[in-house]
């Protein structure tokens, strides 16, 4: 499987704070790529600095064989990346609809009315919210809007950053069958960092495991769905605080 | 009744151009949550390039006075728009993420770096224009007083109306509007999504510093006297208005404008005209007592 998106060696601070000390990982064409790690370790440090912010200290992001650690993250989105980052973030005072054709900024504007009858058909909440502040909905539509405005810029590779957070079991199955549907049926590229391990791990092709900066541990869902380190660190100790 | 009529059309022309010049405080507070001091000397600035391309006019013998107008407007918006544009990517841009208070002083600097500026170029002496739109009709006739409005004064509020509509309409209705927005609400998300933040932002001081063109137009149309200094009692004046409606509302800015405008002209037309600022802030007060957050200006109730 060729790689989509290959990260070597990259280190990203904020001031003083080194977040990441040389991650090297690999997302292949048409995976989902899970990333776990407790508290801090670097996950939406991460995530953001794939897409520029906080821009790379040291290391290359190569994606779809072109070196994008220098460029703006505006300019980011238009190779096919892009994010539904932690906290969802949200435009509060703009509409449903609003929010997706923020999301649209990039993507061909005759295509608009076709991604977003897509977005409505995963989420049929927001079809009917359509019109309703984005402020005003609720954790579990914000992060289905959250997605969805990512899917409006028509990704390669969607980078997700705990989308099951503080989601009723129910709604975060929900998230995680269209996450397992845009995969499987638009072969859109899936980074995922999610808290809930056992879930990630299971619907991820491959999996990395973050400590403190660095990937300590990588493989397949079910090789570190089954390894005992994370399952005492990230499954069942989750619970009682990784370590 | 004849004279408060009077002076009510009077305090509305004079709100007419406090809010086309608050339009520009309340788009760039909107976007980028600074106070653009220096915005008043951009107004300044607008009204000496009118006043110089009225002069450089009638030396090339454009004498049909709507032709003139119509080139001194587009030419005063575009070079003044330059200033704007300016300003911001050399004394604010480069301290974005800075401290807070880092652009404001940077402002302020600006400001008196633009003042000087024209001082220096065009001299200290008032610049005058001789009336060119001259005429108007008599709205009424009442207790004895002739209520009159200029062509001019109508021209005024009526552009000023125009540009408020139209302004509205870009900022709710358009990609660039909604790029404004999104950059307001939450900038590093607004990049995420693929929006050049930069250029959006460097677009919103464009489009205030054209706005405030045409109020220094306006200016040099109806009051034909202008100097370095008009900038900065203009600036705080639409400064106040746009405060005053609820800083980061469009519709306030006007509102705020047009009220002002409003009480100086009344205050002026039956108390001591010294203290018509007074009353200015008086009501300023007032209204902030009841309503922090200005008369159009938006409570914030979102759960974010
Ligand atoms: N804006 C910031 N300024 C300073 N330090 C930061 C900033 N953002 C993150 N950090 C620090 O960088 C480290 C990594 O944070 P990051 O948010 O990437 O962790 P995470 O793995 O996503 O954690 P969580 O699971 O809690 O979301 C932490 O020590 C955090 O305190
Ligand atoms: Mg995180």
């Amino acid at each position: 499987m060729s790689a989509l998106l290959k990260i070597s060696g990259l280190r990203a601070a904020y001031g003083q704070i080194e977040a990441l000390k040389g991650v090297d990982l690999t997302v292949g064409a048409g995976e989902i790529v899970a990333l776990i790690g407790a508290n801090g370790a670097g996950k939406s440090t991460l995530l953001m600095t794939i897409c520029g912010r906080p821009r790379a200290a040291a290391g290359t992001i190569v994606f779809d064989g072109r070196d994008i650690t220098n460029l703006q993250t505006f300019a980011i989105v238009r190779f096919g990346i892009s994010q539904a980052p932690e906290g969802r973030r949200i435009f509060p005072r703009m509409t449903v609809l609003e929010n997706l054709q923020i999301g649209a900024t990039t993507a061909a504007p005759e295509r608009f009315d076709r991604d977003r009858a897509r977005v409505f058909e995963l989420f049929p909440i927001l079809g009917e919210r359509r019109h309703q502040r984005g402020g005003t909905l609720s954790g579990g539509e914000q992060q289905m809007l959250a997605i969805g405005r990512a899917l409006m810029s028509q990704p390669r590779l969607l980078l997700l950053d705990e989308p099951s957070l503080g989601l009723a079991p129910l709604v975060a199955k929900q998230i995680f069958g269209v996450i397992r549907a845009i995969n499987a049926e638009e072969k859109i590229t899936v980074l995922l960092v999610e808290q809930n391990a056992h879930h990630a791990l299971r619907m991820a092709h491959r999996a990395y495991v973050l400590q403190t900066g660095s990937i300590v541990l990588s493989g397949t869902g079910a090789e570190l769905l089954a390894n005992e380190e994370v399952r005492a660190a990230y499954i069942e100790g989750g619970a009682r605080g990784a370590a | 009744m004849g004279y408060f009529l009077q002076q009510l059309v009077n305090g509305l022309t004079l709100g007419a151009i406090y809010a086309l010049i608050a339009i520009g405080y309340t788009m760039v507070y909107g976007i980028v949550g600074m106070i653009n001091f220096a915005h008043g000397e951009i107004f300044m600035i607008g009204a000496f390039i009118s006043l110089i391309f009225f002069v450089v006019l009638g030396v090339l013998g454009v004498t049909w006075l709507p032709l003139a107008l119509l080139l001194v407007l587009l030419l005063a918006m575009a070079l003044t728009a330059v200033y704007g544009w300016a300003v911001e990517r050399i004394a604010y841009r480069p301290l974005r993420g800075s401290f807070r208070l880092a652009p404001l002083i940077s402002a302020i600097g600006m400001s008196i770096f633009l003042q000087n500026y024209v001082l220096l170029v065009q001299g200290a002496h008032e610049k005058t224009l001789p009336p060119m739109i001259t005429g108007g009709f008599e709205l009424m006739q009442s207790g004895g007083f002739m209520v009159s409005v200029s062509w001019l004064q109508l021209i005024i509020v009526g552009v000023t109306l125009l540009l408020m509509v139209v302004f509205t309409a870009v900022i709710q209705l358009t990609p660039l509007g909604r790029a404004q927005r999104a950059t307001e609400q939450d900038m590093t998300m607004a990049a995420l999504l693929g929006i050049d933040v930069d250029r959006t932002i460097s677009l919103t001081f464009v489009i205030g510093a054209a706005l405030a063109a045409v109020a220094g137009l306006m200016v040099t149309l109806q009051y034909g006297v202008i100097d370095f200094f008009i900038g900065f009692l203009a600036g705080v004046k639409a400064f106040t208005a746009a405060v005053l409606g609820g800083i980061g509302s469009l519709p306030g800015a006007v509102l705020g404008g047009l009220l002002i405008g409003l009480i100086e002209a009344l205050w002026s037309g039956y108390c001591p005209s010294e203290y018509k600022d007074v009353a200015v802030y008086a009501v300023l007060i007032l209204v902030l007592m009841f309503r922090p957050t200005g008369l159009l200006g938006r409570p914030e109730v979102e759960k974010v």
